[in-house]
């Protein structure tokens, strides 16, 4: 069979997997769902949970698009299609495609016409990432278990230990916004995105507190990240 | 809030979860291993394997310690059903943990309670359906979209998602808990200064706050520092 990284084949292949996912989403979707109703959480904190974890997964999932395009002029694609799809990010796969197409004496900076090339991608890319899931698969109700007993019986510590795993990951990422400021005025763009990002979400809170626009509070961060995204262009133009 | 049960006395919902969540995994992982079997079929060409096994020593140390590390960072945040899913759809540092947390946060829900975990559950599959969708739609729509996403004016919008996403979440989580938050603030930003290079490691650095932030809250909790509205 004449082997083409765009090749109808592999678009078949990406198709599946991405029923596959929205299959999965479903399920557990309709599930947590149910549950919810049972626990006597309002219907209208589930519509909008929905609503805007959906709103606010626009913007990164078009960030991933951007990267499936990248991906794309050395893998076609379906693969980067298929790959970003499920487990896995453009920080990984772009890694992970590099160090195959070496060893195969390729690039990354042409489209890979050997099938056995792509093959050793396809592999390389795919087993390099699986830890997360198995480990999940075969080991979420010993790991759960584990946690539990962290915290034990006292219910204020497992709120505390909650909280500082969530600051744990906040803080790294705060901390990447200074990772460029050396390079001078432009390495400043992300700490003054985040800082407007933050102003929006004071002014939200505001409005949800003194207003009363409760409505505000399930949208509030899809509308603060989409503000800041848009301000940001205005500002990289001023900082440049 | 009911507490989840230890793993020996699991709820009828949690042990559905794990049925369920093991069920749809394992599918996946096939599903997943099915993808390269299928490729070297279809095309005849399967790979050498001194090629996949010396590219996997350069990616597998780092990534599968990294998956390892994740899994132990995020379950706790996600709950067995958004775990289950989550680390089957991917991209959770830059998507499915921040939009947990938002709508855990939204709706006045912990993490660690059974309606934690179906809200995070929730916030999960909304999400996965939606980018998946924009993905896929994106992807046949190609030709006439990739000017526009490629476009210099639109570039500095994508640059800063993480910084518009973790300013806005950054500064619910930490006026909550200030106490808690500055030493691993301050340890992050010093470090990130010292040496920027590890931007790309950064999710290996978030086990690293969070030990931090659990080291710290420990002292302050053991002090009677945090009965305050911490975290409330």
């Amino acid at each position: 069979m004449e082997f083409s990284v765009n090749h109808p084949f592999l678009y078949w292949i990406a198709g599946l997997v991405v029923v596959f996912v929205i299959a999965q989403s479903a399920f557990f979707l309709y599930k947590a769902i149910r549950q919810a109703k049972k626990l006597n959480i309002d219907a209208g904190v589930i519509r909008k949970t929905v609503f805007s974890s959906a709103l606010f997964s626009i913007a990164p999932a078009v960030s991933i698009l951007v990267g499936v395009i990248t991906l794309s002029k050395f893998l076609g694609l379906p693969l980067p299609w298929l790959r970003l799809s499920v487990l896995g990010a453009v920080t990984y796969e772009l890694p992970a495609a590099t160090m195959a197409a070496s060893t195969m004496n390729a690039t990354v900076n042409e489209t890979i016409i050997s099938a056995q090339t792509f093959s050793v991608i396809v592999w390389v890319m795919t087993v390099g990432i699986l830890s997360g899931l198995l480990l999940v698969l075969f080991g979420l109700k010993k790991i759960q278990g584990g946690m539990s007993s962290l915290t034990g019986k006292d219910k204020r510590w497992g709120q505390i230990l909650s909280d500082s795993l969530f600051l744990g990951m906040i803080s790294a990422f705060v901390g990447l916004l200074f990772a460029n400021v050396r390079s001078g005025l432009p390495g400043f763009v992300p700490i003054v995105v985040a800082l407007v990002s933050a102003l929006l979400m004071a002014i939200c809170g505001i409005l949800i507190k003194k207003l009363k626009w409760t409505w505000l509070e399930q949208y509030a961060m899809p509308i603060c990240m989409l503000g800041a995204m848009a301000l940001s262009i205005p500002i990289t133009g001023l900082m440049q | 809030m009911k507490q989840q049960e230890t793993v020996k006395n699991l709820s009828a919902y949690e042990r559905s979860v794990h049925l369920h969540g093991r069920v749809w995994g394992a599918m996946a992982l096939t599903l997943m291993l099915m993808v390269p079997i299928a490729v070297c079929v279809y095309f005849d060409a399967w790979p050498p394997l001194t090629a996949v096994f010396k590219a996997l020593l350069g990616v597998a140390p780092l990534y599968w310690t990294v998956g390892i590390i994740e899994v132990f960072t995020f379950v706790p945040m996600l709950g067995t059903g958004g775990s289950y899913l989550g680390f089957v759809t991917g991209n959770l540092t830059n998507l499915k943990v921040p939009a947990a947390l938002n709508a855990m946060q939204a709706a006045k829900v912990r993490a660690g309670t059974e309606e934690g975990d179906v809200i995070s559950t929730i916030a999960i599959a909304s999400s996965s359906i939606i980018t998946t969708l924009i993905i896929a739609l994106g992807v046949f729509l190609l030709g006439s979209i990739q000017p526009l996403l490629e476009s210099p004016a639109l570039k500095p919008a994508f640059d800063n998602i993480l910084p518009a996403m973790f300013g806005a979440l950054g500064v619910v989580f930490i006026s909550k808990n200030p106490k808690i938050a500055v030493a691993p603030l301050l340890f992050m930003v010093v470090l990130f200064l010292a040496v920027p290079s590890l931007s790309s490691s950064v999710s290996v650095l978030v086990p690293v706050g969070a030990l931090i932030a659990i080291g710290v809250a420990r002292i302050l909790y053991k002090k009677g520092m945090l009965n305050g509205k911490e975290g409330a």
